[in-house]
């Protein structure tokens, strides 16, 4: 009992040492975040001034990472804030800038290359971009010259649209007992495959909403072993498309990790849907898609807003076949820029390197995400 | 609470009756009784008795005057099902059975109808079972006739008449060939009850597409999308629209507007493009 109080006695007091420690004498990093000082050091070199910076849009100082800019007077700090945030809200809207690596890429006496990759922190996930930025000599410090990529706007317009739109009406608490609800859309799974990858077993597929009304649907999978006893179930969780207009298809993707396919007897699918309020707005065009071989396997393409309204987040699923039109691989990228009306956005969604020679054609979906009131 | 005390009551008089005196009072009660129709109980003897009546969901306390008969007015008893008359008195008790049967004019249907909503031209794909009650929801196990009827909007009829089994009664009927709303009807006796089932066009069939030059880009364009049944497919129905060329793809997935779908897509001479929606492929081009 004593030695217990002792140890209490102990922990309370180097917690409170600890803390008189960190008041007194903070982490250079932790002050910075704190907003107390900075935690930038002389730009003497030219990786320093470009870690100046990425400290400075870490704890998003627009201005000051602005005015230490070498070549500031060719845009605005609008300009330089909307290049990293977006002007439209987007998923870099609502992120921070988590980490940031500098990689010197040439120097001479007066100027330099130096590679600057930001790794962003979404709500969907890690989000990464590299900037390739050429530092100058100024005297005694280095400045860096941001490549800026003006964002896009769009013009003050009216842009008439007249797309379907679906509402339902669900049973109400009047109805007879015996009156039927509305039907749920029926869907259909049209492709279903496992795969074995180094992390686990993975179920790749394709679902088709067969109905005529929208279908809210989602796909899970449940392993069972060869005595038809359960393994595990997961779902898709957001590698599939969950808004499927009539006809309509998305690809699918399942992972158990830690499994092995040799224990797997049977996989029992469980797709389900239900009615949901849609419009049939906004059309995306996906052009130029190209499929890149290894090294940096990869399906590039452009997105295309066809519509009026902005479109704030779009996810690209991408399913890809082997020659005999069998699902190996199903990949998705979020596009981290608003899509404005008629403003093609790049994309790129990575394809394992052991895969990407099996793969001969793919398909490639859009789950668009607009926010009410944003435009 | 409340509610339980005379049932109560009343089984403990039925376990008292298990022990009837042997100069007890006869009763003599009607064999069947329709539900809320008059009956009345006859009591011999001399004396005041009290006359317990217990079934399903009810009990009946009356004093009744021994050698008379007791009358119980319409709507007493509504509860089909078997009950027991006991009449206790200083002299003893006395019990006797009988059954409140449904009435035999169906007053009221539970219909159910699957599914609400499917495509045209399907076999026995539409389902409705009926359950037949009397004015006091006593399901009626008599064998009763009742009749489906599925009709479309353009008025032809699809009937099918089909004889109650233990108060239920169910058929398979096939969708038309023609969409819309059609209604399903059961009929039993006066009393009728309505569905709306929905047949909705199937896939679309011969999807066929045509391209003419629009600037530097393609206009393309679908013939109306009509199902194997030539019903128009409804608008909203994606149409998936591909163009390849020299290893590139460009894919829009176009919502049907007034029974057709139209996008513009990049000119590339020597590109080949072609339609589809959902797994029916239609058409292709080679743009020159």
């Amino acid at each position: 009992m004593n030695k217990g109080r002792l140890l209490a006695c102990v922990l309370g007091a180097v917690t409170l040492a600890l803390i008189v420690v960190g008041t007194i004498w903070p982490a250079a990093s932790a002050a910075a975040y704190g907003g107390a000082s900075s935690m930038l050091r002389a730009s003497s070199t030219p990786e320093a001034a470009v870690e100046n910076l990425g400290d400075e849009i870490q704890g998003r100082e627009w201005q000051k990472a602005y005015d230490s800019l070498a070549n500031k007077a060719q845009f605005s700090e609008s300009d330089f804030e909307h290049d990293l945030t977006g002007t439209y809200p987007s998923l870099l809207t609502y992120s921070s800038l988590g980490s940031f690596d500098v990689r010197p890429l040439r120097s001479s006496g007066t100027d330099a290359d130096v590679q600057l990759k930001l790794r962003w922190a979404t709500v969907v996930g890690p989000s990464a971009s590299t900037r390739q930025l050429h530092v100058v000599k100024n005297g005694d410090r280095w400045q860096a010259e941001w490549p800026i990529t003006k964002q896009p706007t769009v013009p003050p317009q009216v842009i008439p649209v007249n797309y379907l739109r679906w509402d339902v009406i669900y049973r109400g608490p009047g109805d007879d007992w015996g009156a039927q609800d509305v039907e749920a859309p029926h869907v259909r799974i049209v492709d279903m495959h496992p795969v074995e990858r180094a992390e686990g077993v993975v179920v790749l597929g394709e679902l088709l909403n067969e109905d005529v009304v929208p279908a809210y649907v989602s796909v899970s999978a449940t392993l069972l072993s060869k005595d038809k006893t359960p393994i595990a179930t997961e779902g898709s969780f957001d590698k599939i498309s969950h808004l499927l207009l009539p006809k309509q298809v998305t690809p699918f993707f399942i992972k158990f990790p830690n499994t092995s396919l040799s224990d797997v007897g049977s996989i029992r699918m469980d797709p389900s849907s239900s009615l949901i309020a849609a419009s049939a707005d906004p059309v995306i065009e996906i052009s130029d898609q190209q499929l890149h071989p290894a090294p940096d396997a990869s399906l590039t393409g452009q997105l295309s807003n066809q519509s009026g309204q902005v479109v704030n987040v779009a996810h690209v699923i991408g399913t890809f076949y082997d020659k005999g039109g069998q699902v190996v691989w199903v990949a998705d990228q979020y596009v981290d820029h608003a899509l404005l009306p008629q403003t093609p956005v790049p994309f790129q969604i990575h394809i394992p390197e052991d895969l990407a020679k099996n793969i001969s054609s793919q398909r490639t979906v859009i789950a668009t995400y607009t926010a009410k009131g944003a435009q | 609470m409340r509610a339980s005390l005379p049932f109560l009551l009343a089984l403990q008089v039925v376990a008292a009756s298990s022990l009837a005196l042997a100069q007890a009072p006869d009763v003599s009660v009607p064999k069947t009784v329709e539900a809320g129709a008059a009956f009345s109980i006859q009591c011999a003897g001399n004396g005041k008795a009290t006359l317990f009546i217990v079934g399903p969901g009810q009990v009946l306390k009356q004093d009744v005057q021994l050698g008379e008969s007791a009358a119980f007015p319409a709507g007493s008893l509504y509860n089909a099902g078997w009950y027991t008359a006991i009449v206790t008195s200083t002299s003893g008790t006395q019990s006797a059975s009988f059954d409140v049967l449904p009435q035999s004019k169906p007053s009221d249907v539970s219909f159910l109808a699957r599914p609400s909503r499917l495509p045209v031209g399907i076999h026995n794909a539409i389902t409705g079972a009926v359950y037949v009650f009397d004015s006091y929801r006593n399901l009626i196990s008599a064998p009763e006739e009742v009749q489906f009827d599925l009709s479309n909007p353009a008025g032809a009829v699809e009937k099918k008449s089909v004889t109650t089994h233990d108060g239920a009664a169910w058929t398979e009927m096939d969708s038309t060939a023609q969409q819309g709303s059609d209604k399903f009807a059961v009929h039993a006796g006066s009393v009728s009850s309505e569905r709306i089932v929905a047949q909705v066009p199937g896939d679309p069939c011969g999807l066929k597409m045509s391209a003419k030059p629009d600037g530097q880009r393609i206009q393309l364009t679908t013939e109306p999308v009509r199902d194997c049944n030539g019903n128009a497919v409804p608008d909203g129905t994606i149409v998936t629209f591909t163009e390849n060329f020299r290893g590139t793809q460009s894919t829009v997935d176009v919502p049907l507007k007034r029974g057709i779908a139209e996008v513009q897509m990049p000119a590339h001479p020597g590109a080949t493009i072609s339609v589809a929606s959902g797994v029916v492929m239609g058409n292709q081009i080679g743009w020159q």
